[in-house]
């Protein structure tokens, strides 16, 4: 019998998994965008299994919305990643200390 | 153990499989090649759960598109992969001590007291065959949400012009049409009359 348990737990280590991969990733800014979308992908798995075990649909159109947000920092993300490479020649984390934050 | 399980486990299992290349692998074609099958699986795991419209948008939208980027993006780039992989060894400890502690925190969360488990939450029947998943998050999401509907087609607007102005770039050589200068232009920069006496006939 799959309860909410199952989807639960799938979802958190999911989640931790990309936490890892952003520790692991710090260098290369293309895997930290892909670890943030994985993050997202956790975030949906318990916001559908929520909305399932309820018999609520407002879980279902929150992952709607989240997925919409996602696909445009995804594309701005992206857009960003291109000017930075054109401008430096890198996408190295360590090299970006311009602003000496 | 029912097919329902059993499709569970394979395909959560194919999910954490990819999930872990994502985050170890070297080279990022791969990664985002991994991070397709990961959305795949979970795709086919909110089926699992008669989340079909969400399921279909995830492997469309996500699959389609957004993934799409990630790999024009990432074979556009001659990126040079040596010194980025550099702090993998490095960092491995502190990352695995961070996420473990993370997993203990959280199922321990999930696990104890049965919160979660079959007596809080009972496991829904299935849906009739008459019932679209579709429809009804139609109909909830164009009544209950529809401002934010529409503020969230603001925000993919947002997005296409920004993406657009940020990577848009004039280089010097190439030649462009303004097509303001071309509406404004006047008649008397474009033609010229010549007055000028009739030339006598060539030869006579």
């Amino acid at each position: 019998m799959l309860t909410l348990e199952h989807f639960l737990t799938l979802g958190a280590l999911l989640f931790v998994l990309s936490v890892a991969g952003i520790f692991l990733n710090r260098k290369n800014v293309i895997i930290l965008l892909m670890c943030i979308e994985l993050m997202l992908l956790a975030v949906n798995m318990n916001f559908v299994a929520f909305s399932r075990f309820l018999g609520n649909l407002d879980g279902q159109v929150f992952v709607f919305f989240i997925l919409t947000v996602a696909a445009a920092e995804a594309a701005i993300g992206l857009a960003i990643l291109v000017v930075l490479f054109r401008n430096r020649q890198t996408i190295n984390v360590a090299e970006l200390d311009e602003l000496k934050g | 153990m029912s097919i329902y399980e059993i499709v569970f486990y394979l395909f959560s299992a194919v999910l954490m499989a990819a999930a872990v290349m994502v985050v170890t692998v070297r080279n990022p074609v791969y990664a985002a090649l991994s991070l397709v099958l990961a959305f795949f699986s979970s795709a086919a795991i909110w089926m699992l759960l008669e989340v079909e419209f969400l399921a279909i948008i995830l492997v469309l939208v996500y699959v389609g598109a957004v993934l799409v980027l990630f790999l024009f993006v990432v074979m556009m780039l001659d990126i040079n992969l040596a010194p980025l992989k550099e702090g993998f060894i490095r960092y491995l400890p502190a990352g695995v001590v961070v996420a473990l502690l993370m997993a203990v925190e959280l199922l321990t969360v999930l696990w104890t007291k049965g919160r979660f488990a079959e007596g809080a939450f009972p496991v829904p029947p299935p849906n009739p065959p008459d019932y679209s998943n579709t429809k009804a998050v139609g109909q909830w999401l164009f009544t209950n949400y529809l401002l934010a509907f529409e503020v969230a087609g603001v925000v993919l607007l947002v997005a296409i012009i920004a993406a657009v102005a940020l990577t848009l770039r004039h280089r010097p050589g190439s030649r462009r049409q303004d097509p303001a200068a071309q509406v404004r232009v006047q008649r008397d920069e474009r033609v010229r009359l010549v007055k000028m006496d009739p030339e006598p006939r060539q030869g006579s």
